[in-house]
């Protein structure tokens, strides 16, 4: 925990720093007779970031914070399976997204969750899957007629416009 | 309702696969028709003179229905229309994406060239209408005339303030005109959207505005503002009493744009496909009320002539920046 | 009593079988378009207005205007029962209302935050009736500096939300304003931080996708890790015992519900403030003002009550602006105006002389869908409960799963999913080094407000401050923000005095 904390407000830091750097892009002093220029507000904001990120190192070579006095492990090992694997699902499903669309996604998504990680029956987890996709096209593309993507699975949805409108 | 759903879709796959095989063979011999849900994208925000178009145009379509699949907007306001432009120039189905344009057709890729933007690629769809600006002032003022405006702006020098929609905006080549025109050093404040700008000039936080009458009129109507100038050709028939700055001897005229486009590499069937629709989407009698109502001008324009057009008016604008030393 | 006569006869408008038909349909398909993390009323009412043309033009606003009604009632639902706020203006419900289905009482807040919306809805619909002309009047002379000076009381009001490590919630609160300030600026209409020249950030940092990020994505990994994969979310019950119970509770908020309903109207008639910024002050002033401030964040009711009927007031009191000046105070206002222009009407200020039968008729529907949003939404409270019981293996993959669709379906664009995830996965790390999340999403609703106000301001002033003092209502807003900011911290100074002397 404690060397999280300290890795943090330092990744944290150098953020501010950029940020700072990418604000400068437009004017960020005071402009006479207007005021702040564009970059201003989120450079100075950004300053501020970097303040607070400071403070937190400080604090956390004084040892202030309970987080910076732990000495236990940021996450144990079972803390570190579980977000590989819902960090890893997550990625893996929004991923889908660009090659085999949203109804290819969402199904892959749920049985992997439901049957691999839930443990529920090919049963429940075949209904899952199968009805989200079909009320997600029902309700987004049918009523309120929001196209989510669908990669090279598109031709196989042409017929079904044509059915519904 | 999940039931319910699944019974529907079944049976829509089944239908529709049988639709679909048989439509693939005769499709070649009909005409071109939308093939899915149309992207019609809107170069501006919710709520804002664009996006109000848009969805009427929406309403046309679905009311008389004129196409077979709906149309559905989809606003991208981002970088002054900087994410419209680039979305639908790297459209992955050209024949699917339309774009609602204003003069930010042409402004924005001068002003930002890192998108890379080149508006001749575009394919020209129709151009449904020219929108007007008048110079307004709030009624409590006492402003009748130009000349009287031109006095007060003169003696208030940079506290005059002039509202509008954004550094560089339409609003902002007008003001520049009128500084120039005029030797006034009047000050510029930008605001989100031109329903916004008008209100501040009812509410007397800025000293006048060079608004669309649609913008103004409800305030114009409860004879809170007046329009004292038309930057157009000839007088509005709704604005009898405001005269053209071509009369008062500055030749000025500035209207701005509202065109469909279509995205690059949009095959020829198609475009004739959504240049036909929105000819009739012109001529219906919603469109052309709307045209009068909120004092449009300017025909319909589709194909090369549209493209003419664009050309004259990029260069137009372009020299309008340089003047105000925004480009080089 | 001429305003009763035309508000009966507006009710008569309102009761018609096709509108009365129109208003409970409306408020049902809003309670779920509202209950769709990433579905807010904005989105229900622009999705659905080309289905109205199929209705006369008073039909067509009064199904619009019942939408935004369910919706705003909706968006309770995913703050109470997902963590997830449907729309900024049901953050700060999830303050207390997660809290309090975390300790099992979601039935309770549930029923706290429709009864609270009625609250809210009703007094402001009839402060509509009774005041609208005149408030219109002062909504028009607000201008940049007094909405500045609103956001800086907005802040003030927040001063004391977020944990007790300060220099992690300044951080917080700047991030937010930072990532606010992403797209356009559109003083100088240059692009701003457009990170890698990525065209997604041209539209800037949408609230949603970082509210969704941490609320949604960060929360769930958070309560994976917690629960280590195998608890329900909440054992909640319900039952007339406890509805009863419940009411009863609610009773001892009335001063709350005053409070919210009032502060939450006055802000929602200030063109571009909306319904977030008056539900964020309510919930901050009824923390204020409680006795027991500490128990706020841990489930107290009163932390539901006084965002809820906040933004309920406030949605009403939007619509007062665009009826009377075509000026919309809120995006979804800045809709209804688009469909009221599409059916011939003309907003503004002749609106109650020139069409008298559609402004009563539409008034009096919103007492219609409020009643019945109220009724719809209790109804349906059982069936919220049930899908709460289902295990937890279940529900979290189609938590997930809303929460990509919810990412999307705002903007359509993929760009948002991924930022949203990135967020989620950062968001949960810096969670578990108690960082104080709140705040930040506070801030990236209120920044874009801000900042543009307070330039505008300079620029009209020519760069003085002096602006915000010299006028009469930024004068006095400004004086009680800075009040409400100065106060905790004289406080630190006066404690840190006096800790010398050890006092309990």
């Amino acid at each position: 925990m404690r060397m999280a904390e300290l890795v943090m407000g330092l990744v944290m830091g150098v953020f501010s720093l950029y940020l700072m750097w990418k604000s400068a892009e437009l004017p960020i002093g005071w402009i006479a007779g207007e005021g702040p220029g564009g970059g201003a507000w989120p450079f100075w904001l950004a300053v501020g970031m970097l303040m607070s990120c400071i403070a937190i190192v400080i604090r956390w070579a004084k040892r202030i914070t309970p987080e910076s006095r732990s000495e236990a492990p940021f996450m144990d090992s079972r803390t570190i399976e579980m977000f590989a694997l819902n960090t890893g699902a997550l990625v893996g499903m929004v991923g889908l997204f660009h090659i085999i669309g949203a109804y290819g996604a969402i199904p892959a998504f749920l049985i992997f969750y439901l049957r691999f990680m839930g443990r529920h029956s090919w049963r429940l987890t075949g209904i899952f899957a199968v009805a989200t996709p079909v009320f997600m096209f029902l309700f987004f593309e049918i009523a309120l007629q929001k196209t989510l993507p669908k990669g090279f699975t598109e031709p196989l949805f042409l017929p079904i416009f044509d059915f519904f409108y | 309702m999940r039931n319910f759903g699944t019974k529907v879709l079944s049976l829509g796959l089944t239908l529709g696969l049988g639709l679909g095989f048989t439509a693939v063979t005769v499709d070649s011999a009909k005409a071109w028709e939308p093939k899915k849900p149309v992207e019609f994208v809107v170069m501006a925000g919710k709520g804002g003179g664009a996006d109000k178009a848009v969805r009427f145009i929406q309403n046309i379509i679905t009311k008389n229905k004129l196409a077979s699949k709906p149309f559905t907007p989809v606003n991208k306001p981002g970088g002054s229309g900087a994410e419209a432009l680039v979305h639908v120039k790297d459209a992955k189905d050209p024949d699917h994406t339309l774009m609602f344009t204003l003069n930010s057709f042409y402004t924005t890729p001068m002003l930002q060239p890192k998108i890379k933007v080149d508006f001749s690629k575009f394919t020209p769809v129709g151009r449904m209408a020219e929108d007007t600006f008048l110079l307004w002032v709030n009624k409590d003022s006492g402003i009748k005339n130009v000349d009287q405006f031109v006095k007060a702006a003169k003696a208030a020098g940079n506290k005059w303030i002039m509202a509008g929609t954004g550094k560089n905006s339409e609003d902002n080549i007008l003001t520049d005109f009128l500084n120039k025109a005029y030797g006034l050093n009047m000050k510029y404040v930008p605001y989100k959207g031109g329903g916004r700008v008008a209100k501040e000039l009812a509410g007397n936080n800025a000293n006048s505005t060079v608004n669309n009458p649609s913008e103004q009129l409800g305030f114009y109507q409860a004879g809170k503002t007046v329009p004292i100038g038309a930057f157009t050709a000839k007088r509005l028939p709704l604005f009898k009493d405001a005269p053209t700055f071509k009369e008062l001897g500055k030749d000025f005229v500035y209207l701005m744009q509202r065109s469909v486009v279509g995205a690059p590499g949009m095959s020829k069937d198609a475009s004739e496909y959504y240049q036909g629709l929105f000819k009739k989407i012109f001529d219906s009698a919603e469109w052309q009320g709307y045209f009068k109502k909120n004092s449009l001008q300017g025909e319909f324009l589709t194909g090369d002539a549209l493209m003419a057009y664009w050309k004259r008016e990029n260069a137009v604008q372009m020299g309008m920046l340089k003047t105000m030393g925004v480009l080089k | 009593m001429e305003i009763l006569s035309l508000l009966l006869n507006g009710f008569a408008v309102a009761f018609e079988p096709l509108n009365l038909f129109l208003i409970v349909l409306g408020c049902t398909v809003g309670l779920f378009i509202g209950a769709m993390p990433g579905l807010g009323s904005v989105n229900g009412v622009a999705i659905l207005l080309p289905m109205t043309f199929l209705v006369p033009p008073t039909g067509a606003i009064i199904f619009l205007g019942a939408i935004y009604y369910g919706a705003m009632y909706g968006g309770a639902i995913s703050s109470i029962m997902l963590g997830i706020p449907g729309a900024s203006t049901a953050v700060a419900t999830t303050f207390d209302g997660r809290p309090m289905a975390l300790k099992g009482d979601a039935d309770k807040a549930l029923v706290a935050a429709a009864t609270a919306s009625f609250v809210g809805g009703s007094v402001g619909v009839i402060l509509f009736t009774l005041f609208a002309p005149p408030l219109a009047e002062v909504a028009l002379t607000f201008g940049a500096p007094e909405i500045f000076a609103l956001m800086l009381m907005a802040f003030a009001t927040f001063v004391g939300l977020g944990g007790d490590d300060i220099p992690k919630t300044l951080f917080s609160i700047c991030i937010g304003l930072v990532f606010g300030a992403v797209g356009l600026d559109i003083i100088s209409g240059e692009p701003r931080l457009i990170f890698g020249d990525i065209p997604g950030f041209f539209h800037g940092i949408n609230f949603l996708v970082l509210a969704i990020g941490i609320y949604g994505i960060a929360e769930m990994l958070w309560t994976i890790e917690v629960s280590q994969g195998d608890v329900m979310i909440s054992q909640a019950t319900l039952n007339i015992k406890r509805i009863k119970a419940t009411l009863r509770e609610l009773l001892g908020t009335w001063k709350t519900m005053l409070m919210g309903s009032f502060l939450g109207y006055f802000v929602g008639i200030l063109p571009a403030a909306g319904a977030t910024p008056g539900s964020l002050m309510a919930y901050g002033v009824a923390k204020t003002i409680a006795k027991d401030p500490s128990s706020f964040g841990k489930g107290n009711i009163n932390g539901v009550v006084a965002p809820e009927t906040a933004n309920n007031a406030a949605s009403t009191g939007a619509m007062l602006p665009m009826l009377t000046l075509g000026i919309p105070g809120s995006p979804t206002t800045a809709i209804l105006l688009g469909g009221m222009v599409i059916w011939g009407l003309e907003p503004g200020p002749l609106v109650f002389t020139n069409h008298p039968d559609f402004v009563w008729g539409f008034i009096a529907s919103l007492y219609v869908a409020n009643l019945f949003s109220l009724l719809i939404n209790v109804a349906f409270i059982p069936s919220f409960i049930w899908v709460l019981r289902l295990p937890f293996t279940i529900l979290a993959p189609i938590i997930f799963v809303l929460c990509i669709v919810g990412g999307f379906v705002p903007t359509l664009d993929m760009h948002d999913v991924w930022l949203m995830l990135i967020f989620g996965v950062v968001g949960y790390l810096m969670r578990k080094l108690d960082y104080p999340m709140a705040p930040a999403v506070l801030a990236i609703v209120l920044g874009p407000l801000a900042e543009p106000a307070l330039r505008q301001s300079l620029l009209m002033s020519g760069g003085s401050f002096s602006i915000f003092f010299t006028r009469p209502f930024a004068g006095v807003i400004i004086v009680i923000a800075l009040i409400l900011i100065l106060l905790p911290l004289l406080k630190i100074i006066y404690d840190k005095k006096k800790k010398p002397t050890p006092a309990g």
